[in-house]
């Protein structure tokens, strides 16, 4: 069943994104036609296929646990759009 | 002197020779930069100053008989995906602009140590989704064979900068075909290595589980070159191919280049020239293959049953993790925020409007803050995919798409296993066309995406792989030959590749922007 | 194992039918993925990097130290530990969380299948296992605090962002706010043994939540009220009151609404402790869809039998074989062993320390549950800090029951050694306390019976009772004489005169 109108808005919400009317329109038609191309996957036959998530069948390396340095506090900030010296700042979190 | 016509490993000898000075020859790179960079847009970003800076650094220590490194002196051109601490790292995204990471990558650290004198952050596609590099924030970059083409992408600038002559190395990153098709379009050579071979640590993630940095040259021996100076295992990223048992030495992929491979056998795929494969580029590869033959090798016909659902396949994984990997752009730790203020006003007036009615569809402060910063810096290519892969997650959709491509993907890297017991190197296609016209897919996302159609298996199976020029259009365009190995056989690929080009001058053609001085 | 049986509190019209999440902070030095510290109380971000900042580029490499930990814990908590465990994202926005995305673990815990074994010494509950669902690895989230400087704005602080947690989530296996304390605090007292947390409640080292529900008798029906999770606990106190207070609540609810499991989702309440109440959260938007995948940047991890074998044998001892250790081998009673074992590992080996020198491992109890616990929760003291050495307490033992001191002045020597630090030698003779002299202390009962005649009548009489009186008398006289000595030997004089 194609995507609608309603789930693209729902997916933008997910992924934190705000879409004009137009651009939902546009992203709808979009989205419907390259999923009707990804929706030949269901032709591949997978019963008993273990998915993988990693190309190589590698393990995770291990680091020891030694402490090491951490960036200057203004470091760190110097990057945020807005702090206040001691923290990165937002519209209260448990505001409205 | 032609400074520009040298290869990276001419001009390290020169250099090494005395015969020029890393001074000079960045001089000479900067200035052909300036000259025609304007008409292609190869860089976000050069300091012709800072470069020639490290490159006398580098005369000065030269003098003072230090032991400089692999690339002492020789310019070395860096997408804009791999951070550097001295300058800005924006992926070409409005996003990230003005953003300075506090700390190198590994890639950027290693160029470095190597003496690269780091001559300019290349453009690209943004956050490296696409395949024309047209969706730069910034600014498109043009074919340097014909300005009115595109480039290929993502890792566009840095293919067009190699191939006209700005740069005889730079870095690209290839997570579907990012390095391979832009090297295609543009008449160089670039590499995919195998996943883990280079460090991924300070590459900006687009798709974490295919990303790779690999090199973009004029030459399968600068390729070798700069590959051998950015592999190796990085205790920091923790997918970082180990050594195997009893070799940890560093790889020197230039050491065996000339040595031709013995008893030689070139697969070729069936499913690699059916529908979409455009006739001329049919003719070079197959006339390539044939050259193999001449040189002794077997030609092998090989099956990939999968390889049609690979493009599926990755349009499901790539946006899926590129989604989450974005997940941290939210204007609050780093990167753009929306106009608080303003923003804050607008919302209050929404509020207001609906306090007779339903407000239980206007956001809350913060998360119309992320929206709205996420919505006014992320273009329409990186939204797209963040749309599909938040899509392909969540719930209800997960095993459709996700968990079923994650299994497709293993059948597509067993078709590998399988086939690499019958053939030493694949050879195919990289691109099914040359250089498309900018433009072409504005408004075809879907078209844009089915040129990865013989560059994301590779990426999905992990395997090197890589492009090299094979023939011209008859309208004197580029066309790339892909050669693919199995994991870790850079060195085999690297070896037949060179076999091939070794035996016809397709490498050493330049489009005639390369020869105009500055 | 089985699931304890459903038995309504008999005062109750229902079942509280409670699982707990507990999440532990790991006692490693660095954080889960980078180098950066995660000691406790620095200024704010003044303990990141890129990696727990979540800058563009950087990438999570795994704290070998904080897998040993959850292996360590698994095990000790009797889990089946997965030999192929790995790493998901669990996403969500929020501002203390900077990749937007956690790090943690969906399908495949490090550890599952668990239980814990809790009893009551008091027994208002009957001992049960309670079932463990999983114990899995993650990286905790920063702060958010609320700014003073104005403008309704939140300060984030992420130097927390990182910190390895093990997540230990419990069957709904508990029947009451009694039980579910009972499990925190052998939990608490297992993960002190193994010291893999300092379980720090204050510090945020262990946070719990706790999903409730209720299981009615309605006439011929079980009815089940919709679960909450209840968040923001800060004490065990806490748990057990948020509980309580929770039931009750939607015993109410119930009775109003008739609603039922199934007819809502999950709703998240906070605790408050000053007002006593739970309050309801605000939902985040789609919270419940995390969209979990595995990790790209984390392969998976292999964990070997060796390993698991090398920390299975160096579990050491944990509080349930102690005090069965301590009832069995030790002859204490349940409630005495529960008591000395509760109070941590130190205070066994001292109290092992003690019998062993005393050679009587009753007294030993005695002492250590009564006395030694009396100075250290007067001090507020731990046992490490007590300047009272095992093998001075055990002498104090030996002398008494020896009778080479007297019994009555035990606690006042014990006090002295204690504060003044001093041997029981010392604090013998700063006491006045002399062993009298076996004749000595005969010549004094022949003196005080020649002076009591009516008192040796009715000894003769039988009245042995009498000789009492005598005592006090003698006590005045020489403060050290032993009261039960004195007591035998008059009556043996009597005897003789008769
Ligand atoms: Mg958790
Ligand atoms: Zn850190």
């Amino acid at each position: 069943m194609a995507i609608s109108r309603d789930d693209v808005e729902k997916v933008a919400k997910l992924g934190r994104l705000m879409l004009t009317g137009e651009e939902l329109e546009r992203m709808t038609g979009e989205m419907q036609r390259i999923l009707a191309y990804v929706d030949q996957l269901s032709q591949a036959e997978t019963d008993g296929v273990e998915p993988i998530a990693h190309p190589a069948d590698v393990h995770t390396v291990l680091r020891d646990d030694q402490v090491s340095e951490s960036l200057a506090r203004d470091q760190a900030l110097a990057t945020a759009p807005r702090h206040s010296g001691e923290g990165y700042l937002v519209p209260a979190v448990l505001g409205d | 002197m032609e400074l520009l016509s040298l290869s990276a490993i001419e001009q390290r000898q020169a250099l090494e020779a005395g015969d020029v000075s890393a001074e000079a020859l960045t001089r000479a790179h900067v200035e052909h930069i300036a000259a025609t960079d304007a008409g292609v847009g190869a860089f976000l970003r050069f300091d012709g100053d800072n470069a020639v800076d490290q490159a006398t650094k580098i005369d000065a220590r030269r003098a003072a008989g230090e032991s400089l490194g692999a690339l002492a002196g020789v310019p070395v051109a860096v997408k804009d995906v791999l951070c550097d601490a001295n300058g800005e790292t924006t992926c070409a995204s409005k996003m990230l602009a003005g953003f300075r990471p506090p700390y190198d990558s590994t890639v950027v650290a290693q160029l470095k140590a190597a003496g690269a004198v780091l001559i300019g952050r290349t453009n690209m596609d943004e956050f490296a989704m696409g395949g024309s590099t047209e969706n730069s924030a910034f600014q498109p970059t043009r074919n340097p064979w014909d300005t009115s083409l595109s480039p290929g992408g993502s890792s566009g600038g840095a293919a067009a900068c190699v191939s006209a002559g700005m740069a005889p190395l730079s870095i690209g990153t290839d997570t579907g075909g990012s390095i391979r098709q832009p090297a295609a379009f543009c008449g160089v050579v670039g590499v995919k290595p195998t996943y883990g071979r280079v460090s991924r640590f300070g590459l900006v993630a687009f798709a974490s589980s295919l990303d790779q940095a690999g090199p973009l040259a004029r030459n399968t021996g600068d390729a070798a070159l700069l590959l051998s100076v950015i592999a190796g295992h990085d205790p920091h990223d923790a997918t970082s191919l180990s050594p195997l048992a009893g070799n940890d030495a560093p790889e020197d992929f230039t050491a065996e280049l000339e040595k031709p491979l013995d008893g030689l056998r070139i697969g070729v795929v069936d499913e690699h020239f059916g529908e979409g494969l455009d006739a001329e580029v049919d003719s070079a590869v197959r006339a390539a293959i044939d050259v193999y033959k001449s040189l002794g090798a077997e030609v092998v016909p090989i099956s990939l049953p999968h390889s049609r659902f690979a493009v599926a396949c990755y349009y499901v994984i790539a946006p899926s993790e590129a989604s989450s990997n974005l997940s941290r752009y939210d204007g609050v730790h780093y990167g753009y925020r929306t106009d608080e203020a303003a923003m804050r006003g607008e919302l209050e007036a929404e509020r207001k409007a609906a306090a007779e009615g339903d407000a239980s569809d206007i956001d809350p402060t913060l998360v119309r803050l992320y929206r709205q910063s996420r919505s006014e810096a992320f273009g329409p290519e990186v939204k797209r995919r963040i749309m599909l892969g938040a899509y392909a997650l969540s719930a209800g959709y997960y095993d459709a798409y996700y968990l079923k491509a994650a299994k497709v993907r293993r059948l597509i890297r067993d078709d590998f296993t399988a086939a690499f017991e019958k053939c030493d190197l694949i050879v195919g296609p990289t691109a099914p066309s040359a250089a498309p016209p900018l433009g072409k897919f504005e408004d075809d996302p879907l078209g844009m995406y089915l040129l990865d159609l013989y560059t994301v298996s590779a990426n999905l199976a992990g395997l090197p792989a890589m492009s090299l020029p094979c023939g011209q259009t008859a309208a004197g365009l580029p066309i790339g030959l892909q050669v693919m190995a199995p994991q870790r056989e850079e060195a085999r690929m690297l070896r037949g590749a060179r076999m091939y080009e070794a035996v016809t001058d397709w490498s050493a053609r330049r489009p005639p922007i390369a020869e105009a001085q500055g | 194992m089985s699931t304890p049986a459903e038995k309504p509190n008999a005062d109750k019209p229902y079942t509280t039918v409670i699982g707990l999440e507990v999440h532990v902070q790991l006692a490693t030095q660095s954080k889960l993925f980078c180098g950066c510290s995660i000691a406790y109380g620095a200024p704010p971000n003044t303990q990141t990097c890129p990696v727990c900042i979540g800058m563009p580029g950087s990438l999570p490499v795994m704290n070998r130290e904080a897998v040993r930990l959850s292996i360590r814990t698994g095990l000790a908590l009797n889990c089946r530990i997965d030999r192929h465990t790995k790493w998901d994202r669990k996403q969500y926005f929020y501002p203390d969380l900077p990749k937007g995305y956690q790090i943690s673990q969906y399908d495949h815990p490090i550890a599952s299948e668990g239980c814990v074994a809790i009893a009551d010494p008091k027994d208002r509950f009957p001992e049960k296992q309670v079932r463990l669902i999983r114990a899995h690895l993650e990286e905790d989230a920063g702060k958010s605090v609320h700014s003073d400087l104005g403008g309704g704005d939140s300060v984030i602080d992420l130097n927390r962002t990182g910190t390895p947690l093990l997540e230990i989530v419990s069957e709904p296996d508990l029947r009451s706010a009694a039980e579910a304390r009972a499990y925190l605090s052998e939990l608490k007292l297992i993960l002190t043994y193994l010291g893999v947390s300092d379980c720090n409640m204050q510090e945020g080292s262990l946070r719990v939540d706790a999903n409730v529900n209720l299981h009615i008798d309605s006439g011929d029906k079980k009815i089940a009220t919709p679960i909450v999770e209840i968040k923001n606990m800060n004490s065990f106190r806490a748990v057990e009151h948020a509980i309580e207070y929770e039931a009750d609540r939607q015993h109410r609810v119930w009775q109003e609404t008739g609603a039922v499991l199934g007819q809502m989702p999950k709703q998240t309440r906070g605790w408050n402790d000053a007002t006593g109440k739970t309050v309801a959260q605000r939902e985040k938007e789609e919270s419940s869809d995390y969209r979990y995948f595995p990790d790209p940047d984390l392969p998976p991890l292999e964990i070997s039998d060796e390993q698991i074998a090398t920390e299975r044998e160096n579990l050491g001892r944990l509080p349930g074989a102690l005090r069965e250790e301590l009832a069995g081998d030790h002859g204490l009673s349940a409630y005495d062993a529960d008591v000395i074992v509760n109070q941590g590992v130190a205070m066994v080996d001292y109290y092992l320390a003690v019998a062993a020198a005393s050679g009587d491992s009753k007294a030993a109890a005695n002492w250590v549950t009564q006395d030694v616990l009396r100075v250290l929760k007067a001090r507020e003291a731990t046992i490490d800090e007590l300047k009272l050495p095992a093998e001075q307490l055990a002498e104090l033992i030996k002398a008494l029951a020896a009778g080479e001191a007297p019994k009555p002045r035990g606690r006042e020597l014990f006090d002295l050694m204690v504060e003044q630090d001093v041997p029981l030698a010392e604090a013998m003779r700063r006491l006045g306390i002399e062993k009298v002299d076996e004749s000595a202390l005969e010549n004094l009962a022949q003196e005080l019976l020649d002076a009591n005649p009516r008192i040796v009548a009715d000894v003769q009489a039988g009245k042995q009772q009498a000789v009492g009186a005598l005592i006090g008398q003698a006590k005045k006289k020489n403060p050290n004489v032993d009261p039960n000595r004195f007591r035998q030997l008059c009556l043996e004089l009597v005897a003789k005169q008769g």
